[in-house]
């Protein structure tokens, strides 16, 4: 646009100004505290040395970061993997409309309802021999189970988990998509003779592009920073089989009071996922641009 | 290539009591094979309803749909073996045009050669030939909507092509392009062509014959030129001419026919009583007043359309409309000209249905 | 009130969606946009409203700069081809809308009310909601709506491109009553030439992002200034038929030759423009004829369409009347020189239909 804009109406800057205050006081003087912890020595409360990238080097160098974090990726690939084709699957079964619609719609939402710290405490109750209905059961059928002694239970259980808490939410998106698909599409394909598999492969899943897109990007973020669930389920045993990056951060600041190498892996971690979900973002936005530019010049 | 004659009545509600209650009324209808039909009515008349009834997508709630003589009522419209094309084009996005237009006859399990040379043949008869590699998705509406139209043809036994006002979408003057194509098709396939609209150009020029709905009924089926020139109905002449039929009251009582309180002298058949006279625009004739058998009105306004002049008469509170060519001297506005409403192409109408 | 945009250009990143081009409405009668899709008449109407801003130019509402005031502070009413109306007000509500806001009294509101809604025919349906209303009666509802802002300015996005035929045919009638005489500044965009011919009015032709030519609908169709605007502004399309100059007149590329008066300068080779209505199957007093193959014949009632082809090229008939002429039949056509254009190939007009000379 050429000259100046002159604003609107000046008076809306004030309304913005609380907005910004509290976006301030949450999150940016607070990030602006980790960027200061993560060059400075706290050796005590009045004695601060700057160190520079010093504890970034050592942050990089912890055996048990690369580690926990080689967890984390697999952790965040499999839930990934699982959760966005069964809960495509999901939405494909659910009733598209009339009062049936509406019931399951509640009912598959239920577990998104549930304060995340539950969902843990849940099933470690559920996965208990002696009073969990799965521990109970299992060890009545024989099958050896525990999830406290056993890296491979845990890790299957905590993933069941998600999958169960997190599911749904990729299913209520897949819903939405294939809602807004028109009938005509259906149609055509029925009289073109296409088979279930074609029509979902050729119709629906090019129509669920979008909402596949903001999918995959909500649910590598949240996987990415699990804490809460596998924290009261397992306690990230055993040993640490499921302490995955967020605990494993805590656990350094909290625990050993490492306030520097935490702050300085704060910031790394916010950057892969920063970086990841832009690659990512950008990527499935210029497959889609391009169907919009070629059909715009057509 | 199929014979298709429907029997029928629908109903979207349970126990239709009134006419109101039927979305289709009962009706005959009798679809020639290799015939070129137009379904033609305002918004709401049954059109695409009946559409879908002879598609398949929806069953008859009551009566039957055969084809060839055999009821195919339940069957779906993949047993029937129609082709629809839709009112937006409807197409694999992720597909190229070849395989687009490979896609029916893949779900048949056919040999490759034998899709190969069958798209060919149909790229070639839509003039696509060149596009066949290029994504589906990037072309424009009006290529789109051919691609649609040869997916139906693409099936060599295919019995009938269905369209739901496929223009809707296209460019005024692509659409020439797409009718005249339509029309090739026809001349050259002879498939059984049913062609849904509420534009009476399009339904006029596609069909051989023309069935003209409203409110569920079909009011007239004929050629096009005697739905012009003698409609059936006050809502054929309506309906059909741009602008409508001109309709008039008139009395006749013993052997005076007076339109207008002007006596006119007739060699009809009248019967006695009210009527409406009906006649086209274009075969009103402006003469000057004082000619005899003609009807003095005053001219209230002159449209320049181009290729034709539209003047709208008036006299007292009726107002008729003359199309008249460039050709001839135009009045201006505020004249009083005669206008001859008798000729043999004047209609005359009882409680809407044609008389004489 | 008098809108006129000056310079206006705009672009989109790289993209030209408006290419440079002034523009000076006319106040009382109907300015159309006549142009295909992506011709740019949506992004000029914006433009007029307030909606964009243009990346160049000036908007001026009687002699005012307004280019960046907001559409809010503008008064512009804006009818579109989706049928808007507020979903959650009945007809009367909605009617209302602009009288509300302005403040005026109950009294005031209702009597306005019932007026405009008489004057649309839709008086029997003010305590229905929108999506009662067939396709017709809720444009009706946002027409009326339109009329009760009483804005100095209104503009028509292809407002009747969603209803049938008929009722396109009965609203467009209604819409040159009522807002012809009403002082407003209209402007309405469509993609039909007939329409634009019959709203009659002012008509601009746009064609990808440029502005082609401005006047009154016939004088614009009757004098197209270029092959652009003959092209754009013609249903059925024009015939083109590519002509030599020749010592008598033109040749054809069959080589048939006419007599024909060729002013000094012209191009050796040019482009002679008929529509359809100028090709017949009888001669006229100046007619050249050619031999004709018909590929296709179209009745429409009023007129017959017939698709030939000829040495020169594939032509279209207009005749008036039923015409069932056979396929594949041998005929000749004759096309009227009178009404013929000569056009440079490279687009501008260079010689006007002697028919119209006499001044029509």
């Amino acid at each position: 646009m050429s000259g100046p804009i002159k604003p609107v109406n000046q008076k809306a800057w004030w309304l913005v100004l609380p907005v910004i205050l509290c976006v301030a006081f949450s999150a940016i003087i607070p990030l602006m505290t980790v960027v200061n912890y993560s060059v400075q020595d706290i050796i005590s409360p009045e004695r601060r040395v700057f160190v520079g990238v010093e504890w970034f080097m050592e942050v990089l160098r912890d055996e048990d970061l690369h580690e926990a974090l080689f967890r984390q990726i697999q952790y965040s690939l499999s839930v990934l993997l699982i959760e966005v084709p069964l809960g495509i699957a999901l939405a494909l079964c659910m009733p598209a409309h009339g009062w049936k619609s509406s019931a399951v719609l509640v009912v598959v939402a239920l577990s998104l309802l549930i304060p995340w710290n539950v969902v843990g405490t849940i099933w470690q109750i559920f996965g208990r021999a002696d009073i969990g209905l799965l521990g109970y059961t299992l060890e009545r059928m024989g099958v050896e189970y525990s999830y406290t002694g056993n890296a491979t239970h845990a890790w299957i259980t905590v993933l069941v988990m998600d999958v169960w808490h997190w599911t749904p939410l990729v299913a209520l998106l897949a819903f939405a998509g294939l809602r807004s698909i028109p009938d005509a599409y259906y149609q055509a394909a029925q009289i073109d003779g296409a088979s279930r598999i074609a029509v979902f492969r050729y119709i629906q899943l090019p129509k669920l592009r979008g909402v596949l897109v903001i999918a995959v990007l909500l649910r590598f973020m949240d996987s990415f920073m699990i804490y809460t669930e596998p924290f009261v389920l397992t306690g990230g045993g055993p040993g640490n089989a499921t302490t995955f990056l967020s605990q494993y951060l805590t656990q350094k600041a909290v625990g050993q009071f490492d306030l520097g190498p935490a702050a300085a892996f704060s910031l790394i971690y916010f950057l892969i996922i920063l970086l990841f979900s832009f690659v990512l973002y950008n990527w499935m936005q210029s497959v889609g641009t391009a169907d919009a530019q070629e059909k715009s010049h057509g | 290539m199929a014979l298709i004659e429907l029997d029928l009545a629908h109903a979207y509600g349970a126990n239709p009591q009134k006419d109101e209650d039927y979305a289709l009324l009962p009706m005959q209808l009798r679809f020639e094979d290799g015939g070129a039909y137009a379904l033609l009515g305002p918004s709401g008349c049954g059109k695409s309803t009946m559409l879908n009834i002879i598609s398949g997508l929806l069953a008859p709630s009551h009566g039957t749909v055969r084809f060839d003589g055999i009821d195919v009522s339940a069957q779906s419209p993949q047993q029937r073996n129609i082709a629809q094309v839709f009112q937006f084009p409807v197409i694999y996005d992720t597909m190229t045009v070849e395989q687009n237009l490979a896609f029916p006859l893949k779900n048949r399990g056919l040999s490759p050669e034998r899709i190969r040379q069958r798209v060919g043949e149909v790229a070639e008869m839509l003039e696509i030939s060149h596009e066949l590699n290029r994504r589906a998705a990037g072309l424009s509406a009006d290529q789109k909507q051919i691609i649609s139209l040869g997916r139906g043809l693409v099936r060599p036994d295919v019995s009938a092509v269905l369209f739901d006002e496929p223009l809707t979408v296209i460019d005024p003057h692509l659409k020439w392009k797409l009718r005249r194509k339509l029309k090739q098709i026809h001349h050259e396939l002879r498939l059984t062509l049913i062609y849904v609209t509420h534009d009476q150009i399009e339904a006029l020029t596609f069909a051989d014959e023309v069935v003209v709905m409203s409110r569920g009924r079909a009011v007239q089926v004929g050629r096009p030129e005697d739905l012009f020139e003698r409609p059936a109905h006050t809502f054929v002449g309506h309906f059909i001419g741009s602008p409508g039929m001109n309709f008039l009251p008139a009395a006749v009582d013993g052997a005076s026919l007076k339109v207008l309180d002007v006596v006119l002298t007739h060699d009809r058949d009248l019967p006695q009583g009210d009527l409406t006279l009906g006649i086209r625009p274009e075969y009103l004739e402006i003469v000057s007043p004082q000619t005899p058998e003609s009807v003095a009105f005053e001219v209230e306004r002159i449209q320049d359309i181009g290729t034709y002049f539209l003047v709208a008469c008036r006299r007292g509170d009726v107002t008729v409309k003359v199309r008249m060519g460039p050709e001839k001297s135009i009045p201006t506005a505020g004249q009083t000209v005669g206008l001859r409403l008798m000729s043999d192409r004047t209609c005359f109408y009882r409680n809407e249905e044609l008389v004489v | 009130m008098q809108l006129e945009l000056e310079e206006i250009e705009q672009r989109v990143g790289a993209d030209v969606h408006l290419y440079r081009q002034s523009l000076k409405l006319t106040p009382g009668v109907i300015n159309v946009l006549l142009g295909a899709t992506k011709a740019g008449k949506t992004s000029l109407m914006r433009i007029m409203a307030g909606l964009d801003q243009p990346s160049h130019g000036r908007v001026l509402v009687d002699g005012r700069d307004v280019t960046n005031m907001p559409v809010r502070e503008r008064n512009v009413a804006m009818v579109y081809q989706q049928f808007i109306n507020y979903p959650a007000m009945t007809v009367a509500e909605n009617i209302a809308s602009p009288l509300r806001l302005r403040g005026e009294s109950d009294a005031r509101i209702q009597a306005k009310v019932r007026e405009l809604a008489e004057r649309l025919h839709i008086e029997m349906f003010l305590e229905r909601l929108p999506a009662e209303l067939s396709g017709g009666q809720q444009q009706r509802v946002a027409l009326a709506r339109a009329l009760a802002k009483d804005a100095p300015l209104i503009l028509f996005d292809e407002p009747l491109v969603n209803l049938d035929y008929k009722l396109r045919e009965e609203l467009r009638e209604e819409l040159t009553l009522l807002f012809a005489s009403s002082g407003s500044t209209v402007v309405y965009a469509t993609t039909e030439p007939g329409e634009a011919l019959m709203l009659g009015g002012y008509t601009a032709v746009m064609d990808t992002g440029e502005l082609l030519q401005y006047g009154p609908a016939a004088d614009v169709f009757h004098r197209p200034a270029s092959l652009r605007v003959a092209r754009a502004f013609s249903d059925p399309p024009m015939n083109l038929i590519e002509v030599t100059q020749s010592s008598e007149g033109l040749r054809f590329a069959s080589g048939v030759t006419v007599d024909w008066e060729l002013a000094e300068g012209l191009p050796e080779r040019m482009l002679l423009g008929v529509r359809a209505n100028a090709v017949a199957l009888q001669p006229t007093q100046r007619s050249a004829a050619l031999d004709a193959h018909v590929e296709l014949a179209e009745i429409s009632g009023s007129d017959s369409f017939l698709h030939v082809e000829t040495a020169v090229g594939d032509l279209v008939a207009q005749l008036a009347g039923v015409h069932n002429v056979e396929i594949g039949s041998a005929i000749q056509v004759h096309i009227d020189l009178a009404q013929a254009y000569l056009f440079d190939s490279a687009g501008p007009l260079l010689q006007m239909p002697t028919a119209l000379k006499g001044g029509r």
